[in-house]
């Protein structure tokens, strides 16, 4: 018998017994195919000059030159450098929290407090990010009922306009960012030092290590490749700055610093009676592909300095 | 056994005052929140309200009542929320249980293709394009089809058969001629009930606060989920007042202060019931995770 036919029988012998698992998984793949995989097709639009009528793959090839447009244009460092120091600032701001937040609760002995803290801290995750934005609003307002100005004032301070002063866009929109992620960030920690062997804890006491040096010399390094991992997705995310948040907080007194790319690619093809489809699909393109140069730069990086990598 | 040096007892300390302080970071704007929304309109605007609610009155939640747009969406939601749900949970389950048994040959095949999903998207305009030419566009099921399944969820719930499912089990099962759909249904399923837990309230969460899908694709008024309605009175600052009562213009002054009133009462009908249910199901995140981050 040929290789190709037995290879055949061997088929048609998992077909024959496995035949319920290929029903099952036929709707998933019909899912990702009319979802994910159709919408990726119509990326080509981003190099050619998409025409309603004609179609995706009927409207004309023009190769690059989306691309130049946008990279030629006025607005491309403004906008370019604007996500990238939102993104930067809410990485170096977001990222340690959680780690310091997961290792502080493991020291915790007592179970009310524990369970207190945690069931309180992921709380705000919970919140929508238009919900989320409607608290700032009223919380950080300049009017008689924005109670942090208030307390501000009690102090002498203020009253400072959160939400409209450009100087502060970043701050705010980072800082509500870590309130709102630092608990829920923090499980992935917590989940890996629970599993930290106990034995290494009384091993250290009976060399007298202090609880602080347990936390230096036995969880840290526990939780290092988790750490790794979290932090090379996160860099892969960099340019993925959270759109709907910038989208809400955005005003006429803050636009020019927070204009970022993907907010930028929905007014172009939005915000305007004459939407460019295949600029904005290239802009986001672009986006995504630098996206990807980035993860791929952290994760050889992280290969070589902590042996943990993605691939 | 505990011999805490009084260093050690120090730093302990402090990481209590640590969290503590961490602890009134997080809670006072929640508390702050739900006090506003059970205070009289006039003490909110004043900003009277501290800490504990001032001159206690429903005023704000009565209000909100008679507010029939907020309805509409809230209706919405519920049901974008509902069906959403239960075809997120049919089609985890249809797709991660094939692919956590050994002997399913075309396994990686199938996982491959899930997980490019994971990195590479079409993006915000191809993928209005393709909801275009599909006819989604303004249709309701936009908002429950292109979210009907999560692979990084599938992912999680495949590594959580393959742990927590015993392979004798099946053996046993196949003899006694059971077959595939009904091993899920009598035994998976029934097994599975942490797994379920977890996955029906990240995806329940995540319908309840889908703000864009909605924003690109859905047109209607009527059509509109809760968080839309919500962005119109929270962040634009848009409320129908002529809603609550007569339109008196010296009435106008009191109307201003019941709209500030009603966005706290509004926060708390919109994201109470999730902030409810959460702590039940707390217990399983971690567990969720752990399962998670097994490579498999």
């Amino acid at each position: 018998m040929n290789p190709s036919k037995s290879r055949l029988k061997a088929l048609k012998n998992e077909l024959h017994v496995n035949w319920q698992l290929y029903i099952l998984v036929i709707l998933p793949i019909v899912y990702v195919i009319l979802f994910m995989y159709y919408p990726m097709y119509g990326i080509q639009i981003a190099f050619k000059d998409y025409i309603a009528v004609e179609g995706i793959s009927g409207s004309p090839w023009v190769g690059l030159e989306h691309f130049e447009k946008f990279i030629d244009s006025y607005e491309f460092k403004r906008i370019f450098m604007n996500t990238l120091r939102i993104s930067a600032y809410s990485l170096i701001a977001g990222f340690p929290m959680p780690i310091i937040l997961a290792l502080s609760i493991n020291v915790v002995k007592n179970k009310l407090f524990k369970k207190s803290v945690q069931m309180i801290t992921y709380a705000p995750y919970f919140i929508s990010t238009v919900v989320m934005v409607g608290i700032m609003l009223q919380l950080l307002s300049t009017h008689d009922y924005g109670v942090i100005n208030n307390l501000l004032s009690l102090f002498g301070i203020g009253p400072i306009p959160f939400m409209t002063d450009a100087d502060l866009f970043d701050h705010v929109y980072v800082w509500s960012g870590v309130w709102q992620g630092m608990g829920w960030n923090s499980i992935i920690y917590i989940a890996a030092l629970s599993s930290v062997d106990q034995e290494l804890y009384e091993a250290a006491t009976i060399d007298g290590a202090s609880v602080f040096q347990k936390i230096l010399h036995i969880d840290l390094p526990s939780i290092l490749p988790t750490i790794a991992i979290t932090l090379i997705l996160s860099s892969g995310s960099l340019l993925n700055v959270g759109f709907e948040k910038i989208m809400l907080m955005q005003n006429a007194s803050n636009i020019a610093v927070s204009e970022v790319i993907s907010t930028y690619v929905y007014k172009l093809s939005f915000g305007t009676g004459l939407p460019n489809y295949s600029y904005s699909t290239a802009i986001g393109l672009f986006n995504s592909v630098i996206s990807f140069i980035i993860l791929i730069i952290v994760n050889y990086i992280s290969r070589y300095v902590s042996k943990v990598s993605l691939w | 056994m505990k011999i805490y040096t009084t260093r050690d007892k120090i730093f302990v300390a402090c990481n209590y005052i640590f969290l503590s302080i961490l602890l009134v970071i997080i809670a006072y704007p929640l508390l702050l929140i739900v006090s506003s929304s059970f205070s009289s309109p006039q003490a909110v605007v004043s900003g009277k309200v501290k800490l504990f609610p001032v001159d206690f009155s429903l005023e704000g939640y009565k209000a909100i009542l008679g507010y029939q747009d907020i309805w509409v969406g809230y209706a919405n939601t519920i049901f974008y929320t509902t069906f959403g749900t239960l075809l997120n949970l049919f089609m985890t389950i249809i797709a991660a249980y094939p692919l956590s048994r050994p002997d399913f040959k075309a396994k990686n095949l199938v996982m491959v293709l899930f997980t490019i999903t994971m990195f590479f998207s079409g993006g915000m305009i191809p993928s209005y394009l393709a909801m275009n030419s599909m006819g989604l566009l303004n249709n309701r099921l936009v908002m429950i089809l292109p979210s009907a399944m999560s692979v990084y969820d599938v992912i999680i719930t495949r590594t959580f058969f393959q742990s927590s499912i015993p392979k004798e089990l099946l053996e046993s099962a196949k003899l006694d001629g059971c077959s595939d759909f009904n091993f899920i249904l009598k035994i998976v399923i029934p097994l599975s009930g942490a797994i379920i837990a977890v996955n029906a309230l990240f995806y329940a969460v995540g319908h309840w606060n889908s703000y864009f899908n909605a924003f690109l694709y859905l047109t209607d008024a009527n059509k509109m989920p809760l968080q839309i309605k919500l962005r119109t009175v929270l962040v634009l600052n848009q409320m129908d007042i002529t809603m609550f009562g007569s339109a008196d213009p010296t009435m106008m002054d009191k109307k201003a202060e019941l709209a500030q009133l009603i966005k706290y009462a509004l926060i708390i009908v919109a994201n109470g019931p999730i902030l409810c249910i959460y702590p039940f199901v707390q217990k399983f995140f971690i567990k969720g995770v752990m399962i998670g981050s097994l490579k498999g």
